[in-house]
């Protein structure tokens, strides 16, 4: 392509000239960015720009996908906004003959189940855990032990909720009911305010204890494969000084990998608030908030798979900002969850570890 | 005893040290005991009662009125394997594509695009089940009144929830691939699109089919996003524009039910929804085996 420069006019030098000259070249050529052509500076293959086309149309897909899923509840959701504003959290009465809808007791129902889940789960899977990553590989009779054990983690997070949910029914309920709830309530402590309330079954502890299973084997997975990143020179620097065992894992292995498990338990967390059918066919179903274990409670996931089906109108809209408000819940917590985990993967690569 | 072994033999403080570290480890093997009881129990409960449920007729008859013996699951099985289908048709391109962009571009786009996929990845799926509901089955039912739920729209809840799956494994295994196989394809001419049909995607086949297997064992058991998209029907049905029966959501209402045999052809089902994601891992597995990345 022709370009004619008055150079006198612009004052440059002889090698300012030149460098002048071929960033106009550079803007004027059509470079082609993508594909072969790049390389060889010619436009790119017609079956190329058809490839790329497709290929970003698949990768805007997925963006509209997220985009119009937050767009959609926001308007969805539009009337019972408008209708109840900010009260809609605080209020605690859900009433749908009277069209009086607040999401108080299944906010606070979620928070609860999942709290009690996390405080039962977290021992146990943080243990495990180290027992997986530090204490059945050193030992001559337990090696065997961590494959099995691992693998039967991996098999018990592809089980579908139903299922947990068929057991949960079947066999925990019942078993709560004759074992646990039965004597507590009959004994001294119910007088706690945790233990009030009727035994029957359908409450806070049998959905807790359900939640806790279901995601024991993620937060062990996650912690064991953090635990076991952490470079060997760590522990034998622990060793060195004379720590016992206990103490290398107590004061060095766990604060090493901290934040990736706080981003481990977190993940479960948000795996807890978001579980639906389990919880559904063990929690009762009522929508009031109690602090009593053997309270029914409700969780917002569960009102929405109740309800949904059969509601219209003002209900309707309410249920789908319920449903926002779970989705924002669960974006907050997966989110910092995995920002966790990726500074202290990024920490641990850094020191010569591997996740 | 001689010198050195005294020195390290020794006093209370350090017994003390050592006996906790025993302890805590034993307590440690406590926690692997109990978190494998309590796991062991659901899957050896599930597996004893659900075999001694299943018969012939759990396949061949569809569900009989409550309270009445018999009955089958025949419209559950056939509904699940459909919105399967309906979900792989909607998800796989869009999931496998994405995937080969992430390896085809390094921009600020695809780098947001790749924290979208987990945001995705992190929804909870009755979140996603309500989105199919909002963009299928409420404007169906304003379109044409008496019409709303649909097999179709629990395809689509299906099929996004298989995306970020698909699409985190594809471009994993693509990644796999060794650059030199590309640039060999590439110096000899070969197209971009060329050379990823013809080379890059035959070399991570097994990765990829990985990848889809494990994707449909997830969406499998899917419950939540069905309740109020394909909606569960007494009747037998293979019609997309009409409401579909699926596993998951048997199971769910039998097992809520107050009758002993339903109880019993949940725990069928809960086998049946158990091999089938069984069998998909396996497959997964093995899919991955035939790969050769060396």
């Amino acid at each position: 392509m022709a370009v004619h420069v008055s150079w006198a006019a612009t004052g440059l030098s002889a090698p300012q000239r030149i460098m002048a000259l071929e960033e106009i070249t550079l803007m004027l050529e059509p470079r082609p960015r993508f594909g072969l052509g790049a390389v060889l500076g010619k436009r790119p293959h017609r079956g190329d720009r058809i490839y790329r086309g497709v290929l970003t149309a698949a990768a805007i897909s997925v963006l509209i996908i997220i985009v119009g899923l937050l767009l959609e509840l926001v308007f969805g959701s539009r009337q019972s906004i408008s209708t109840f504003g900010l009260r809609f959290f605080s209020d605690s009465k859900w009433d749908p003959n009277g069209q009086h809808f607040g999401a108080l007791p299944f906010i606070l129902g979620t928070l609860y189940s999942s709290f009690w889940a996390l405080v039962i789960a977290l021992p146990i899977s943080l243990l495990t855990a180290i027992f997986l990553a530090e204490i059945a590989p050193t030992s001559r009779t337990m090696r065997w032990v961590e494959r099995p054990v691992s693998f039967m983690v991996e098999l018990l997070a592809a089980i579908p909720s139903v299922v947990y949910g068929l057991w949960g029914v079947l066999v925990l309920q019942p078993w709560l009911v004759k074992y646990v709830e039965g004597p507590i309530a009959k004994g001294p402590l119910s007088a706690l305010p945790i233990f009030g309330d009727t035994a029957n079954g359908y409450d806070m502890l049998a959905a807790s204890l359900i939640l806790a299973i279901m995601i024991l084997p993620y937060i062990t997975a996650v912690s064991r494969d953090l635990l076991r990143a952490i470079p060997r020179t760590v522990r034998e620097g622990s060793y060195a000084l004379g720590a016992t065992r206990w103490e290398t894992i107590k004061g060095v292995v766990l604060p090493y990998a901290r934040a990736g498990i706080i981003g481990a338990v977190m993940l479960g967390f948000g795996r807890a608030l978001g579980e639906t059918m389990a919880v559904t066919m063990v929690i009762g179903n009522a929508p009031i908030f109690k602090t009593s274990l053997f309270s029914s409670g409700y969780t917002l996931a569960s009102v929405i798979a109740n309800e949904l089906a059969e509601a219209s109108g003002l209900y309707r809209s309410a249920l789908i900002e319920i449903g926002l408000c779970l989705f924002l819940i669960t974006l907050i917590v997966n989110g910092g969850a995995k920002l966790l985990i990726f500074y202290t993967a990024k920490d641990l690569n850094a020191t010569g570890g591997k996740v | 005893m001689t010198i050195a072994e005294s020195s390290f033999r020794s006093t209370g403080r350090s017994r003390f040290r050592r006996s906790l570290s025993a302890f805590m480890a034993g307590l440690s093997i406590a926690a692997a005991i109990i978190a494998c009881v309590a796991l062991l129990s659901v899957l050896v409960y599930i597996v004893i009662n659900g075999i001694g449920s299943i018969s012939l007729s759990t396949f061949t008859e569809g569900p009989v009125p409550q309270g009445q013996p018999g009955g089958g699951l025949r419209n559950g099985i056939v509904g699940t394997l459909i919105l399967m289908s309906i979900g792989s048709v909607i998800g796989l391109p869009i999931g496998i594509l994405g995937g080969v962009y992430q390896l085809e571009t390094n921009t600020t786009f695809s780098r947001t695009l790749r924290f979208f996929t987990d945001v995705l990845n992190s929804i909870p799926s009755i979140v996603m089940g309500l989105f199919a509901y909002l963009i299928v089955v409420l404007p169906v039912a304003a379109f044409s009144p008496g019409h709303a739920f649909s097999a179709f729209a629990g395809g689509v809840a299906l099929g996004f929830l298989m995306i970020p799956t698909v699409m985190r494994t594809t471009e994993e295994i693509l990644r796999l691939v060794p650059t030199t196989l590309r640039d060999a394809s590439l110096a000899l001419g070969a197209s971009r699109w060329r050379t990823t049909w013809s080379v890059v995607l035959p070399a991570a086949r097994g990765g990829i089919v990985t990848g889809v297997l494990l994707a449909l064992a997830r969406i499998a058991g899917e419950t939540a996003p069905l309740l109020f998209t394909a909606f569960g029907n007494l009747d037998f049905n293979v019609r997309l524009d009409h409401p579909i029966d699926a596993l998951p959501l048997n199971i769910f209402n039998y097992a809520t039910s107050p009758y002993e045999n339903l109880h019993h052809l949940a725990l069928a089902g809960a086998i049946i929804l158990l091999a089938i994601i069984l069998i998909l891992s396996l497959a997964a597995r093995y899919a991955l085996r035939g790969q050769t990345m060396e």
